[in-house]
């Protein structure tokens, strides 16, 4: 007898993309504080870091969930990526526009980067857990 | 732990037809869209406090209105009833909310770069960090939680057998974060307000 997806135990995907998210946050807020002039960027480099880690540990927990629903997770994740893309795209000619360049740029790319893949992953997982895997 | 899937309580309630986003409504999200990439690119100064005013109107309104209003109606209002409202109305949410964010901020940071707010010398600076705060807090709220559960619960209104506690506790989180969000709001505006005067 399978577990209904309601009752299924899973790991805190959402409260570490949140707060992977506030990194972001922190970080975009601080680099767009100091615009047009140059932030130091340690500060911002420390938050990228952690964003990126704590996606990475949410992929890795991800990978280890059982019986996910993965074709609805790819599915919701696939279209809020285009959609998610197109916002950091604008985000990101917003910066360019503005002059932004060198270390500052590609701090702050990377950053949207991190941006456009979390929200994704949240919008999917959040959609996928409630989900019977039928595949 | 719970087993058997038969636990879970399905909602046997007349269901709409719904398209999780709406396809009549993407052209004009690609208007608007356009429209402040262009006023950008021209550096409109008309163009950018119009996608600014307009959009953070909207949002400020939409927020307050749905947090406030909209929010503890939905928490109140029967199973069925909730079921009907929100396959009406989550839908159009998913279009309407990112778009005018996205106009609202886009617009409002070249405004604070024309009018020099970005400058750190500027006395109003502080009060522009203030709602790069205000915007991020909402921004992790309403990307990590509220609309995940927006589009989580149109998934589960789709199923031959919904879940009622799954659609339960969604619209919970739905009716709490846009709470919040109308709490911010209320920041959002003493600033807008105080930046400008």
């Amino acid at each position: 007898m399978s577990v209904a997806p309601f009752d299924r135990t899973l790991p805190p995907v959402t409260e570490i993309g949140a707060a992977s998210m506030i990194a972001i946050a922190g970080g975009v807020i601080y680099l767009a504080a100091y615009l047009p002039k140059h932030a130091p960027l340690w500060a911002a480099v420390v938050l990228l870091l952690v964003a990126a880690a704590l996606q990475l540990l949410n992929a890795v927990l991800l990978s280890r969930i059982e019986g996910f629903a993965w074709s609805r997770f790819f599915q919701v994740g696939r279209w809020g990526l285009l959609a998610y893309a197109l916002i950091a795209g604008m985000i990101e000619f917003a910066f360019v526009f503005d002059h932004t360049r060198g270390p500052q740029l590609l701090v702050m790319t990377l950053m949207l980067a991190l941006f456009m893949l979390n929200v994704p992953v949240l919008i999917a997982f959040t959609v996928a857990r409630y989900e019977a895997n039928t595949g | 732990m719970a087993v058997a899937s038969h636990a879970a309580p399905a909602i046997a309630v007349e269901r709409p037809q719904f398209e999780i986003v709406p396809r009549k409504g993407l052209p004009l999200v690609a208007i608007v869209l356009v429209g402040v990439v262009v006023a950008i690119a021209r550096d409109s100064r008309w163009g950018l406090v119009f996608c600014h005013v307009v959009g953070g109107g909207l949002w400020t309104g939409i927020d307050l209105f749905v947090g406030f209003v909209v929010g503890p109606i939905i928490g109140r209002m029967s199973i069925p009833a909730r079921i009907e409202f929100s396959t009406r109305f989550m839908p159009k949410m998913l279009l309407i909310m990112p778009t005018i964010v996205t106009m609202t901020l886009a617009a409002g940071f070249q405004i604070a770069r024309q009018d020099a707010f970005l400058d750190t010398s500027n006395p109003r600076h502080a009060w522009v960090v203030a709602s790069f705060f205000v915007v991020g807090v909402m921004a992790v709220i309403a990307l990590a939680y509220l609309e995940p559960a927006n589009v989580a619960v149109l998934f589960e209104l789709r199923k031959a057998q919904p879940d009622g506690r799954v659609i339960e506790k969604l619209m919970k989180r739905f009716v709490y974060t846009a709470g919040i969000t109308g709490v911010m709001q209320v920041v959002t505006l003493i600033i807008m307000t105080r930046l400008v005067s």
